[in-house]
């Protein structure tokens, strides 16, 4: 015969076959969606181990800002979610979407520019160096997506007193992406950013940008973590989601986090003792 | 026992009239030429024949159980000889034996048994033409429809082409055959059409047609056919 | 620049087992939807050039404008379609390999079809006269033009899969980049270069890149070997 249906056949076969293998990949299994600082900043690639060891369940990491990463588990894409948005994650409690969060741990924010400082922003207070930022118009890199980290920057310009939509201009770049893309642009830019310190330490292509301003209290950036309440989606993986958070603030999970170091730097501290419900 | 009748057929494609009120009668057996000048209509005769173009009007009756149609450029597709054979039987729904049997006689009935299984379409374009005389003839038709099978030929290629044309039709297969080569006309048909601007204008035995036109457009087209004129004069 | 360029031929040198098992993901999640792109659009396009039916030419152009369809956008429609709040989210594939290649296989399938489309209209001038006139059915005519065009519908399976494993906006969203589950070449590179480290991501762009050519390498020469075969 001419036609060859039995080539058609094993293609057929095989493209079930494939599609089959992918599909089974693993037994238990979560989905935390996260935010993009702490996926890039390796913190998930040095803690996870451990307790995909200890427990048998992996951890599907999936890197979002913090408001699409709150938003994909408000859809029922994600079984946990951890993220620093403070007022955001207090509202999607509020909101039913999880029946309770739980303190993890922090860092902070830290506030990047040009070695040369042209504004003269260098020093200990946020709200000041943004002063001198806007007055001299120096280039400004903002994330723009929604993160966690565009919304301290953004409270941060409101604390200064700064109304940023009147002031706004060429100088204040808006790039919507994730921290890392953000910070390619103020590299290139050689601009003014706002980064969480994570994010910062870990990032290679920093050209001539170094820490101007750091350790102001209102620079705290805390994380938290919520399991989805699983009277919203049922699918929500609740026994494992629960027993991923579990083991984040048990002992043994914040020792993982607090040891977890680049270039000999602490990245994120665990603040796991109080429990906000 | 494959005679063919048509009646006033118009064929219209693409608002071209092709045939105009066509009529013809081609007898049962043996070779019928069917010859005239370009856009004459005999292509499109040969397609209404085979059922390949539905005419817009008129009527039609084909005596025949299979027909065969060999095309000009023979349409042979990527595979080996005998694959390309085997399609003529691939709608007949034989038996695997009885289609390996056919396809390996008709091959060896066009002298190419040795080559069965190379690239059809690596062949020489003399046997590629006779390739697909053999996936013609593979199906026993007792119609054959040959649309200037030899046109793109060089003599030796023609000769074996019109060898195994002759011995089908003394076999009984009844042969249409659409040619521009009067001196093949002559060699190979019983009977001659003459087709002009979409009608059949004559009809006759062949050589008594060729020489002696009885209408004035069969005249001006076997005129214009140099060649055969000129042979006719010193003959 | 050229320090970067020095120091990607050197992490090369030491891309770890992580790489491979990526870029094993990549050809796996490519080579399925292409699979699929070629079951259904080899059909689809042979059924365009043989058949005539009405809004037939609507549908060619269509394809036609299909196999532009921008990835990101295919992502975005399978998200909100394989999402838990979606119509399909019972079937819990959203951020899954699975997902992946359902995605790029509908990237593929338009450019397989259309292109199809073309290579087989083109042999049905040649053949298809001579096809019907052998009594062959539509299937059957469609099939012996298929046969027929076989190497050349090895150049559509290559330009699917080419956009497949070089594109980017549609796995990461309907996969979520998760490291170790659906993190691809083109997801590692972006996020590597998000991370500011361009010499991992150049080298990774060099093993996606050795990989594209070495698919279609072996590609031509299974074609050119059939083609010396068999015509």
């Amino acid at each position: 015969m001419v036609v060859p249906r039995r080539g058609f056949l094993t293609l057929g076969l095989l493209a079930l076959l494939g599609t089959a293998t992918l599909a089974h990949a693993e037994p238990a299994s979560i989905v935390v969606a996260s935010t993009t600082s702490t996926e890039q900043s390796g913190l998930f690639k040095h803690i996870l181990p451990a307790f995909e060891a200890k427990t048998g369940i992996a951890v599907k990491v999936v890197a979002l800002g913090t408001g699409q990463a709150l938003d994909a588990a408000r859809r029922g894409d994600a079984d946990v979610v951890l993220v620093h948005d403070r007022p955001a994650e207090d509202a999607f409690v509020a909101q039913g979407f999880a029946k309770a969060r739980f303190d993890v741990m922090y860092n902070d924010f830290v506030l990047v520019g040009p070695k040369s400082d042209p504004a003269g922003a260098k020093g200990t207070d946020i709200t000041a160096a943004l002063t001198k930022i806007a007055a001299a118009k120096a280039p400004f890199v903002s994330r723009g997506d929604r993160s966690g980290t565009h919304s301290a920057e953004l409270r941060s310009w409101k604390e200064a007193g700064i109304d940023l939509p009147a002031v706004k201009g060429d100088w204040y770049r808006d790039v919507g992406q994730g921290m890392g893309p953000a910070l390619n642009t103020a590299s290139a830019l050689n601009a003014y950013i706002l980064a969480d310190r994570g994010t910062w330490l870990s990032f290679k292509n920093r050209g001539d940008l170094a820490i101007l301003v750091e350790g102001d209290k209102r620079l705290f950036n805390p994380y938290g973590v919520m399991l989805v309440n699983p009277d919203k989606h049922p699918t929500v993986k609740a026994k494992e989601g629960q027993a991923f958070i579990d083991w984040l603030v048990s002992p043994e999970g914040q020792a993982s986090i607090a040891a977890y170091r680049i270039g000999g730097e602490q990245l994120f501290f665990p603040s796991a003792t109080a429990r906000t419900p | 026992m494959a005679g063919i009748t048509l009646t006033d057929i118009v064929l219209v494609l693409n608002r071209t009239t092709i045939l105009d009120g066509l009529s013809l009668a081609i007898p049962p057996g043996g070779i019928t030429a069917l010859v005239g000048p370009n856009g004459a209509g005999k292509s499109a005769t040969l397609r209404v024949i085979d059922g390949l173009l539905a005419p817009n009007s008129g009527s039609l009756t084909v005596q025949a159980k299979r027909r065969a149609f060999v095309f000009q450029k023979p349409a042979l597709i990527r595979a080996s000889a005998a694959a390309n054979v085997a399609l003529g039987l691939a709608a007949l729904g034989l038996p695997r034996t009885e289609r390996r049997g056919r396809v390996a006689a008709a091959l060896a009935r066009v002298g190419l048994a040795h080559r069965a299984h190379d690239p059809a379409t690596r062949f020489s374009g003399g046997e590629q033409q006779r390739l697909a005389l053999a996936r013609a003839w593979a199906a026993r038709p007792d119609l054959l429809l040959l649309d200037e099978p030899t046109a793109n030929l060089d003599p030796g290629a023609t000769d074996l082409v019109e060898a195994l044309v002759a011995e089908m039709a003394a076999e009984g297969t009844k042969v249409v055959l659409v040619s521009h080569n009067l001196a093949q006309v002559a060699r190979l048909a019983a009977d001659v059409i003459v087709l002009a601007q979409g009608r059949a204008v004559e009809h006759g035995p062949t050589r008594a047609t060729l020489l002696s036109p009885r209408t004035p457009q069969a005249r001006a087209y076997l005129d214009g056919e140099l060649p055969w004129s000129s042979l006719a004069a010193a003959s | 620049m050229t320090d970067t360029i020095r120091e990607t031929f050197a992490r090369l040198a030491t891309l770890d087992r992580d790489v491979v098992a990526i870029a094993w993901l990549s050809l796996r999640v490519s080579l399925s939807a292409v699979t699929i792109g070629l079951l259904l659009g080899i059909p689809l396009g042979a059924v365009l050039a043989v058949a005539r039916f009405p809004g037939r030419g609507a549908l060619v152009g269509l394809l036609n404008a299909f196999m532009g369809l921008p990835p990101v956008i295919v992502g975005l429609v399978l998200y909100l379609v394989l999402s838990r709040s979606g119509p399909f989210g019972s079937l819990g594939l959203l951020f899954t390999p699975t997902a992946m290649v359902a995605a790029q296989a509908v990237l593929a399938t338009p450019l397989v079809a259309a292109l199809t489309r073309q290579v087989i209209a083109d042999a049905e001038d040649h053949l298809g006269e001579q096809l019907r006139s052998l009594g062959l059915s539509a299937p059957r005519r469609a099939g012996v033009l298929i046969y027929d065009t076989r190497f050349s519908l090895v150049t559509a399976a290559l330009a699917s899969f080419g956009r497949a494993i070089s594109e980017i906006g549609a796995v990461l969203v309907v996969g979520g980049n998760i490291d170790g589950h659906t993190r691809t070449m083109t997801t590692a590179i972006s996020l590597e270069t998000q991370k500011g480290d361009l010499s991992l991501a150049l080298a990774l762009g060099v093993v996606l890149i050795a990989l594209v050519v070495t698919v279609n390498a072996v590609a031509a020469l299974l074609r050119g070997h059939a083609v010396r075969a068999y015509g």
